[in-house]
């Protein structure tokens, strides 16, 4: 008695089956190979042209919202599902693969502010400018059923933003001030509220609630008491899910900046592109990159450690992006604009999705490590970073390196001309933070 | 409708005003008047009570309406209506002087009482005496503190994750989602702890597993077992396991080894391993003799007996059928001879007598009474033996260089007598018969083709050689000694060993030759020979590298040294130059003697080499072209025709011609300007420049660096397979269609856990 076992190697090698790619002996000897870098550098340049010529990152559109998205939530335990709160109060729960709505239902008057899935994913809270906090059922109701919020709160103030802890029934809000609340109870169990003089020394508005999605509750808490005053309005706030003590931050200054919070004196990282005010973030969840969509019809694609994009998508359609969300999985990007849709593009503009062979896997892999060891050479750099723009982008983008440089030439010459000392040397960092507030 | 409402308010104020005190209401009504007549009834009521304010209230009136005017109204300072969580500190107040509380009126109750304890009186009353106390901070004073003290606090809670994220960062690849637990089937304890016995048959076998002392939950080890998996750590087990494989595995390998060996066929292969083992097995008899000497007694016996059943049979005796019909063959056939020879080798070897120190000189009696056995040379092993008696060895196979040891082992002090002795022994020689002459030559022949193969080594190395042989003389010397005295049977197989390498050394290319050499060096003064023999050393170098002039001081050194080393045991001298002097009879003498005389130095060789050709005068020739290339030239733009007649026979005008007469601009100054041996190319190639990189990039601090990693290739044409994969491991896997989760509390503690029990195994260790 004896059995046969088939066995399918995951590493590409194969048995000897038909048609399929023997392993040869090989002599390694490298006078055998020569011109190795040469060789390389050809491959490198024809992958990264292939790049370029493979990257469409726009999948698909999802329309059916009556005014502009105004916000988006993932679903915690499901990766098809999305949901979408729009300025006229309605919300829409979307199915990502069938790209169609599966429900709608008008939640509040005015805009739907927030939106937020509870962890176990049966539930979602939204909060609206008619001052209410609404909790909804996942699933659609029956024939017959009225359709209803599960509970509603109503409070003093308009909320501007909603989110939920990860593990525990307590979400927090933030409006004139920022609320903690517990799922059973109608009144927040604490609110953090700071001194007046914080409010009147800057234009300076509460950031967004942002829960950090642990324990960390506290922390951010005291993060948002020991706040930081900027030159301009920050509009989002976003976590990096994977590295506690980092967080970036959405300015109305074209910027975005990531802070770690231990020392907010100055922000670790300043992210520069966009040509008008940025509107949200969103962090991947393997926190190394974050997406972040702007006044100026464009979404980007940051490195967390990096100073300016590496991607920027943009259709000719798409007006003023609102909220950008990444996907669970880290393949996809969901932007909603101004427009009324909701749009689905690919994080990786080149990446070929779906079920990869062994062989294609390793072919993808060897090129990706090609484009890194000759990244700096000038062609394969030029190609790499090359993007068509909008017409009006473009020339904004010159514009604001003309007038950066302008700026830059007359702190030299001011520098020059008077004592030395009297006038510092202040980075890029620095320049934006006007003082911490305790 | 705004007239209604506004009524309401009123009443609601007027009514909540009545409540409080009477007193208040002077502060309170402001909101109430208004134009409404419904309200007149209520006014009269107020105005009833203070009729002397008549003009005060209307200017009061006055100033409300003004107020109300700018739309601010003063806040109405209530009583609370409903609990709620934020409470105001203005919302508590004392409306009026009379209702403020004071210290002394507490007091006064507490000494009524008689449950305070006296102490507590006495700390009031001295409360009440001494002056006020400091206001406590200002409440957004306290709350910045607050803030501050919570926020320092969280940034040192948070800095718990700096490792993880830090071991995240470093990481060569992280594949996400982080904590997944690995798919396929789970263990069987697993899955069995949470199932319990229920019907009577499970429970049933139940109690009798538990009455053996089986296991239950654990399915896999019973008690026994788990007693031994807790003696033996899991890297101990894991450590012995992996021995005892490595053991199987070459145990099985070289199983496998051997029966390959057996099936060879061939005859050769197993001849040539035998002997190997053979002489394998004579090194480790030297050390076995020391170590253990009962087993090598043992061995001896068993060669003894081997070395007797050889001299018992007919085997390689060149007597049989095939023997005689290579004799026949001999004549016109070097292979046959060989192969006799070849036999008589073997018996040779078989048939070498082991003399131990018990019976040694009885054996070598017999052995001197059975030459009317064996042919002559059978005997020839013995020579060593009877190395004080030359006169009592077989001289067929002997060498001269052998000879020559024995010679030198004999003791002779003098040349003369030496000489004399060679003398009788070639006389000897002559004498002998012509088909031992026969056999004497294979033999010669065979050591020539020996001595090709040495040669080669030997003249790679002189110096080495050199001192190699006077090692070898002087362990011969050594040797020798040691024979006369007959210490022990074992030196004496060393001493064949070493001298078996010795002869290679000793080898000649032509016995004749060789032989003539050392008759004349015998006869000559020896220090003659010895300038002589370093003459030739000096000559043979040369011969081998004319061209390297540092080489020859270092040689000449070298023979000036050993000259003077020689000038104390002289004969042996004669035996290591030995090989020297064939070299220079090898060597074409006339052409050594020419370069000896000639110093020629490289500058002129090569002067000597390119006569012909004028390097200097071409080097400048291109250098002009060069810069000729560069230089401005005066074009002529005229085309004939334009602007006049033209044709066969007709020039263009002479003006026309200095118009259209084009002067380039010189071209700026070359660099090899001023460089006269020099040629520096102004052409770059442009298209290259395209694609090299200008700066040092960020990461790297200096280009070397840079150059190594671009130089080391990636693909799968210059790395193994493995090594490729290794490398281009990508540093983020994700998988299609799973949620990776935030980073949660949990793995902190996974984390700190795992940190700590290697810490404990660390401590451990120390211990240990």
């Amino acid at each position: 008695f004896s059995v046969n076992i088939i066995i399918h190697s995951s590493d590409g090698s194969c048995l000897p089956i038909k048609d399929c790619l023997l392993l040869v002996p090989r002599n390694y000897d490298p006078s055998l190979h020569p011109f190795e870098v040469s060789r390389e550098y050809t491959r490198a340049l024809n992958a990264t042209k292939l790049e370029r010529v493979f990257a469409k990152p726009f999948l698909a559109s999802l329309d059916g919202h009556r005014d502009g998205v105004n916000c988006m939530a993932k679903h915690t335990k499901s990766l098809s599902t999305l949901l979408s709160g729009s300025c006229d109060g309605e919300v829409k729960i979307w199915n990502l693969t069938k790209h169609d709505c599966v429900r709608t239902l008008q939640a509040h008057e005015g805009f739907v502010r927030g939106i937020v899935v509870r962890y176990c994913g049966t539930s979602f809270f939204t909060v609206g400018d008619d001052k209410t906090i609404k909790q909804w059922k996942m699933e659609a109701p029956g024939y017959g059923e009225a359709e209803e919020p599960l509970n509603t709160i109503l409070g003093k103030t308009v909320f501007t933003g909603l989110d939920h802890h990860q593990k525990e029934a307590v979400f927090a809000t933030c409006g004139q001030q920022v609320d903690i609340w517990d799922e059973q109870r109608s009144s927040p169990i604490r609110s953090f509220t700071w001194g007046v003089d914080s409010f009147s020394s800057v234009r300076f508005k509460p950031r967004g609630g942002e829960i950090p999605s642990t324990e960390l509750l506290a922390s951010c808490a005291s993060d948002r008491s020991n706040c930081v005053i900027m030159t301009m309005r920050s509009n989002t706030l976003c976590l990096d899910p994977m590295e506690a003590y980092h967080f970036t931050c959405a300015n109305e200054d074209y910027n975005l900046y990531t802070y770690d919070m231990r020392n907010l004196d100055r922000p670790f990282m300043v992210h520069m592109d966009h040509v008008s005010a940025v509107l949200d973030v969103d962090y991947s969840p393997t926190g190394r990159e974050f997406v972040s969509a702007s006044f100026d019809k464009t979404i980007r694609i940051f490195q967390k450690d990096g100073g300016h994009s590496r991607e920027v998508y943009h259709t000719k359609r798409m007006q003023h992006v609102i909220c950008v969300k990444w996907s669970a999985d880290n393949k996809y990007i969901l932007s909603g604009s101004d427009e009324m849709n909701i749009r689905l593009w690919k994080a990786n503009a080149a990446e070929k999705l779906g079920v990869l062979a062994p062989r294609e896997k390793q072919a993808i892999n060897y090129n990706q490590k090609l484009k890194e060891k000759f990244q700096h050479h000038p062609q394969i750099r030029r190609i790499t970073h090359h993007r068509h723009l909008p017409k009006n982008i473009y020339h904004q983008t010159k514009e604001l390196r003309i007038m950066k440089e302008a700026r830059k030439r007359k702190e030299r010459n001011v520098r020059k001309h008077s004592r030395p000392g009297t006038v510092p040397v202040v980075s890029e960092k620095e320049k934006h933070v006007v003082t911490v507030v305790k | 409708m705004a007239k209604v409402s506004k009524a309401k308010m009123s009443k609601k104020v007027f009514k909540k005003s009545s409540e409080v005190t009477v007193n208040s209401t002077a502060l309170k009504p402001e909101v109430v008047y208004d134009d409404d007549d419904d309200l007149k009834g209520a006014d009269e009521e107020i105005i009833s009570e203070e009729e002397d304010g008549e003009d005060e209230r209307k200017r009061q009136h006055l100033l409300e309406a003004i107020s109300a005017l700018g739309g601010k109204r003063r806040k109405a300072l209530g009583e609370r209506s409903e609990a709620a969580v934020q409470m105001s500190e203005f919302m508590v107040n004392a409306e009026d002087e009379s209702e403020r509380v004071e210290l002394s009126d507490l007091i006064q109750i507490i000494e009524k009482t008689s449950t305070v304890p006296a102490k507590t009186k006495k700390q009031l009353k001295n409360l009440q005496r001494s002056k006020t106390i400091e206001c406590p901070l200002s409440k957004q004073e306290s709350e910045r503190i607050q803030r501050d003290v919570a926020f320092q606090k969280a940034a040192t809670d948070i800095s718990r994750w700096k490792s993880i994220i830090s071991q995240n960062q470093r990481a060569e690849q992280l594949m996400f989602p982080l904590n997944q637990e690995p798919s396929g089937p789970k263990p069987m304890e697993r899955v069995v702890t949470g199932w319990k016995a229920q019907t009577p048959l499970e429970q049933e076998i139940f109690a009798l597993l538990s009455a053996n002392k089986q296991p239950i939950n654990d399915p896999i080890l019973t008690p026994i077992e788990q007693a031994s998996m807790r003696a033996m750590s899991l890297e101990e087990a894991k450590v012995r396991r992996a021995e005892l494989q490595k053991a199987r595995a070459l145990q099985s390998y070289y199983e496998a080894q051997a029966r390959r060996e057996k099936k060879i066929k061939s005859k050769k292969f197993h001849k040539v391993q035998n002997k190997a083992k053979r002489k394998e097995f004579l090194k480790q008899f030297d050390e076995m003799v020391k170590t253990d000497p009962a087993a090598a007694l043992e061995e001896l016996n068993k060669m003894e007996v081997a070395r007797m059943q050889e001299r018992m049979s007919l085997k390689h005796q060149n007597s049989g059928k095939w023997a005689k019909s290579r004799a026949i063959m001999a004549k016109y056939n070097e292979g046959a001879r060989k192969a006799m020879q070849q036999q008589l080798e073997v018996n040779k070897h078989l048939t070498q007598k082991l003399v131990t120190s018990l019976n040694g000189d009885d054996e070598e009696e017999e052995e001197a009474g059975d030459p009317e056995l064996l042919p002559d040379f059978v005997n020839d092993a013995e020579q060593d033996l009877d190395s004080s008696n030359p006169w009592m060895r077989g001289r067929l196979s002997e060498d001269p260089t052998e000879e020559e040891v024995n010679s030198d082992t004999v003791g002779l002090t003098t040349e003369q007598s030496g000489g004399m002795e060679y003398i009788a022994e070639e006389e000897e020689k002559v004498e002998e018969t012509e088909d031992n002459v026969i056999l004497r030559e294979f033999d010669s022949r065979r050591k020539l083709r020996q001595a090709l193969e040495t040669d080669t080594a030997v003249e790679m190395s002189v110096d080495e050689e050199e001192e190699e042989e006077s090692k070898a003389a002087a362990e011969d010397g050594y040797a020798s000694d040691k024979e006369e005295e007959r210490l022990s049977e074992f030196t004496n197989l060393f001493h064949e060993i070493v001298e078996g390498a010795g002869d290679a050394g000793h080898t000649d290319t032509s016995t004749q030759l060789e032989a003539e050499v050392i008759r004349i060096r015998t006869l000559g003064s020896v220090e003659l020979l010895t300038q002589d023999n370093s003459a030739t050393d000096k000559v043979h170098v040369e011969s081998q590298k004319p061209l390297s002039t540092e080489n020859l001081p270092s040689t000449t050194q070298k023979a000036g040294k050993s000259r003077k080393r020689k000038k104390k045991i002289q004969l042996k001298e004669v035996l290591t130059k030995e090989t020297k002097v064939m070299k220079v009879l090898l060597a074409p003498t006339i052409e050594a003697s020419e370069e000896l005389e000639e110093k020629l130095d490289q500058r002129g060789l090569i002067k000597e080499a390119f006569a012909g050709d004028d390097v200097i005068s071409e080097f400048l020739k291109d250098k002009r072209k060069q810069e000729d290339v560069g230089t401005s030239k005066i074009l002529d733009l005229t085309l004939p025709g334009w602007g006049e007649w033209g044709g066969t026979g007709l020039k263009p005008s002479r003006s026309k011609r200095r118009r259209f007469r084009v002067k380039n601009a010189p071209p700026p100054p070359r660099k090899d300007q001023h460089l006269p041996s020099v040629i520096i190319s102004e052409k770059r190639n442009s298209f290259i420049s395209l694609h090299q990189v200008n700066s040092l990039p960020f990461p790297f601090e200096n280009h070397t660096q840079f150059e190594s990693t671009i130089r080391s290739p990636l693909g799968r044409t210059w790395n193994t397979e493995r090594t490729v994969k290794k490398i281009t491991k990508p540093k983020v896997v994700t998988q299609l269609g799973t949620i990776i989760e935030p980073m949660a509390q949990e793995e902190l503690v996974k984390v700190k856990v795992s940190a700590g029990k290697n810490s404990c195994v660390d401590s451990l260790k120390i211990k240990y």
